[in-house]
């Protein structure tokens, strides 16, 4: 049973759904680390990303179109991001509480605009995988890696993409600073407020594609709390990946292959109690967290608010 | 030269100026003018409204009242962009650096790239380089700020000034982290700044520094201006006169003390800091009793991590640490205390005393639990307050009443308070890290004689201070901590401000000593 894992056909199955999987965490852990190297902690991801799932999901229902659908879930994740930033940076309040509030907004209006405009669990044809001619036909490689829809892709050039925004922009250097030490950032003209609302909003836009890219790019339905914690280790994965693009994919990529491992035993029917297997990526989350180590990375002024004249 | 800037500004003059906060009217009507050319002092006591006042002026604050004029006009600075734009940098009493950035990214922070929306780092890098060059200020562009020393890390804040070409540099007690021999390294910079026609605020509350530097002092006491003069006309003592408002003894009088026997012995003693790395690096010190071991360094070298060593707040990783020949290492603070140890924190406000707490109650942190101030679990109300009103007294502490809340006093108050708490107990080693810092000069004044007077009392008391003179005027021996290490001992009369300055440099003792003859 167990070696009926090892079979090379099972092996590429769930290194395939692993990247596939890994789209959601990349999403919203890149938005994330935007928003939390700014200073700004943002819980609520896992609540944008339900709306984001949601509105992506119906607008795809209604118009055909999972184009229309994506550009809804951006439009909803920025606007709650937008809501964040106000509720986080304009009032000061505790972020930890408030990013609870908006997750708890985002659970229970995801599922009441459900229930009223849908009822029941539907379907929609969503982004459809994109073979990419010549590297889709590489043995192996190919299956794995090229042969996913456009959101899969999109994800993963997002890391290179990030990366340079931080490291190789004036924006880039202005969010580190702003999350390392804002009265310095501010003593130089950098107005803190503005990159914070920049960041977290931003972060709302990718948490809403991520919602999205699970409703209408790999499971295609809708139903309630669709997500069940991702977003929650997204932002788990946030430190663990030490605030690097480089660092939350390679943990995004973690988790999403445990996860991957994890349908494929239920799937083989391999005799480890089910809820044992679902309880894996929940298990690795909190080690990863006792075992990822405070970094010098950590934005110092992270959860902080910032009001000038206080140092 | 390498900018036209310090030609940009000619006069800056700050007129009738009103600050409040909260219950303190911070700047009273103050006037204050700068030329360009010229070193002007800003002097006067902790709290006196020096940082206030020239926060207005880098737009940090919003004065209540009164005007900003640049070269005769009025202008209106908002925010620190705008002085940024006028002209105007500021060095701040507490760094404004981001310790995980590179130094040309510090200095990059804020500006309009050449390449926008890309960073051109190596653009910047290379005018570092020269203007680093100009003003002889040894700085390399690629460290990283963490790395870098606290002087170093003030050299980076003035280049960020200059970079952005500042003709008017205020610069806010800049001198507190340096070394001696670096104070003079920088004021030769200084000189040159202004010599090349910037204009210089430099605040301090230093006598001797504002002499040796400056062109002009103002003298700020508790809000006001209370003189405007040239520093050639003056000297220390009417200086002191000005800042304090009374006459101030400048060097306390020591009674010889029979010294006893060693009553703390630290032998090889290692410790973490924060970030674990070691910190304290193998100390090994003799106190005995009815001395006074003055710890002199520039901060960040292991002090306060000794400091914390010795009062029970941090792990020591290996040595030992004798009170009265018993082996007290790796004990608890509630042990420590009852063995006769007292410790007055470095960071009175976070680990001496809790703001909330009336006055009584954090008089009594320590001693709640003893008799005669507990019998069984109940507190023997009648005891703790007879006690406290006499150490208010004893002490001079300026308080309302026992019962007010700790917030309310000013720090040489609750300074005294924590001596009064660590000294009412006649302990037998005294742990003093930092007492006077932030403390104004009459309370600074008292708390030297009183721990000078400690020593009749056959305490050990371990003096840790970034204030050389300080440690100069109080210690019997004085050891600096250079890197977690003591570089040597010297005895007091035989110590020398530039022997000191060299150790704290790092220089070993010998070597110290020989190179000042
Ligand atoms: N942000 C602030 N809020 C409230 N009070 C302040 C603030 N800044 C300074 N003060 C008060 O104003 C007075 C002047 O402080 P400051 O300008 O820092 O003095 P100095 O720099 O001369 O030591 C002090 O009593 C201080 O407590
Ligand atoms: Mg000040």
């Amino acid at each position: 049973m167990i070696q009926d894992l090892l079979a090379p056909a099972v092996l590429i199955g769930i290194a395939s759904s692993g990247i596939r999987l890994a789209t959601p965490y990349l999403y919203a852990t890149i938005g994330e680390t935007f928003g939390q190297l700014s200073g700004v902690l943002n819980l609520g991801v896992e609540g944008i990303m339900l709306m984001g799932a949601y509105s992506g999901f119906y607008v795809t229902f209604k118009t055909g179109n999972p184009v229309l659908g994506l550009l809804a879930a951006i439009v909803v994740g920025g606007l709650m991001g937008l809501g964040m930033a106000i509720i986080s940076v304009t009032f000061q309040a505790e972020q930890g509480i408030s990013g609870i509030g908006v997750y708890l907004f985002g659970l229970g209006m995801s599922d009441l605009l459900f229930q009223k405009s849908l009822g029941t669990v539907e379907t929609v044809s969503g982004f459809q995988p994109v073979e990419i001619p010549f590297l889709s036909q590489i043995p192996v490689l190919g299956q794995i890696f090229f042969r996913h829809n456009l959101l899969v892709y999109a994800a993963f050039l997002l890391v290179p993409v990030a990366w340079f925004v931080i490291n190789k922009t004036t924006w880039g250097l202005k969010i580190q600073a702003v999350g390392q030490n804002p009265a310095a950032a501010d003593a130089l003209g950098v107005s803190v407020s503005a990159v914070r609302y920049a960041t977290v909003t931003l972060g709302g836009v990718l948490s809403g594609i991520a919602g999205a890219s699970l409703s209408i790019g790999l499971l295609n339905v809708f139903q309630q709390n669709l997500t069940s914690g991702m977003g929650f280790i997204a932002v788990a994965l946030v430190y663990f990946g030490g605030w690097s693009p480089v660092g939350v994919l390679l943990g995004s990529l973690l988790f999403s292959l445990v996860n991957a491992l994890q349908n494929w035993v239920q799937v083989l029917g391999i005799p480890i109690p089910s809820d044992f297997a679902v309880m894996m990526p929940y298990v690795l989350t909190i080690l990863a967290l006792v075992f990822a180590v405070r970094k010098v990375t950590q934005p110092a002024a992270l959860t902080k608010p910032f009001e000038r004249g206080e140092g | 030269m390498l900018t036209s800037a310090p030609h940009r500004i000619q006069r800056v003059e700050l007129r009738d100026i009103v600050k409040r906060f909260p219950g303190v009217l911070a700047n009273d009507h103050v006037n204050f003018e700068v030329q360009a050319g010229e070193v002007h002092a800003l002097l006067g006591e902790n709290g006196a409204g020096k940082t206030t006042l020239m926060r207005i002026l880098y737009g940090l604050y919003q004065p209540d009242e009164g005007q900003i004029l640049i070269d005769s006009r009025p202008v209106t600075i908002e925010s620190p962009a705008d002085s940024i734009r006028h002209g105007i940098g500021m060095i701040h009493q507490h760094f404004m650096l981001v310790p995980s950035l590179s130094v040309a990214a510090n200095v990059a922070l804020g500006l309009r790239s050449t390449r926008e929306p890309l960073l051109d780092l190596e653009v910047v890098k290379e005018r570092v380089r020269q203007l680093a060059e100009a003003y002889s200020m040894l700085v390399d562009p690629d460290a990283m700020l963490w790395q870098l020393a606290v002087g170093e890390q003030q050299r980076v804040e003035i280049l960020k000034s200059l970079y952005r070409g500042a003709a008017l540099l205020i610069l806010d007690e800049p001198t507190a982290v340096l070394t001696p021999q670096e104070v003079e390294e920088f004021f030769v910079t200084l000189r040159r700044m202004a010599d090349e026609g910037h204009a210089l605020i430099f605040i301090s509350h230093k006598l001797h520094e504002v002499l040796s530097i400056s062109d002009r002092v103002t003298v700020l006491r508790n809000g006001q201006v209370v003189k405007t003069l040239k520093t050639a006309d003056t000297n220390r003592q009417e200086l002191a006169r000005l800042m304090v408002g009374r006459e101030v003894l400048l060097r306390v009088k020591r009674k010889p003390v029979q010294l006893g026997p060693p009553r703390l012995v630290i032998q090889d003693l290692w410790a973490l800091g924060d970030k674990g790395l070691p910190a304290v690096r193998g100390v090994s010190l003799e106190v005995r009793a009815g001395e006074i071991l003055g710890i002199a360094g520039v901060s960040g070298n292991g002090q306060r991590e000794l400091a914390q060593t010795l009062a029970g707040l941090r792990k020591a990783t290996q040595g030992r640490v004798l009170i009265d020949g018993d082996d007290v290492t790796g004990w608890a603070p509630d042990r420590l205390i009852a063995q006769g140890l007292s410790y007055i924190p470095e960071e009175r406000m976070e680990d001496g005393v809790i703001r909330d707490m009336t006055v009584e109650e954090n008089m009594m942190l320590e001693d709640h639990g003893r008799p005669p101030f507990a019998r069984g679990i109940f507190l023997n109300f009648s005891a703790i307050a007879e006690h406290c009103d006499r150490l208010i007294g004893d002490f001079e502490i300026k308080t309302p009443s026992r019962r007010t809340p700790l917030g309310n006093l000013s720090g040489g108050n609750i300074q005294k308070l924590i001596l009064a708490r660590s000294l009412s107990r006649t302990p037998s080693v005294l742990i003093a890290s930092q007492p006077t810092r932030g403390v104004d000069i009459g309370s600074t004044e008292y708390i030297h004689q009183r721990l000078i007077a400690q020593r009749e009392q056959g305490t050990a008391t371990v003096l840790i201070s970034e204030d050389l003179d300080e440690v100069r005027n109080l210690s019997d021996r004085i050891a600096v901590m250079y890197e977690g290490r003591i570089m040597g001992i010297v005895e007091r009369d035989e110590a020398t401000v530039e022997q000191l300055g060299l150790m704290m440099a790092g220089v070993p003792m010998e070597e110290a000593a020989g190179q000042t003859g």
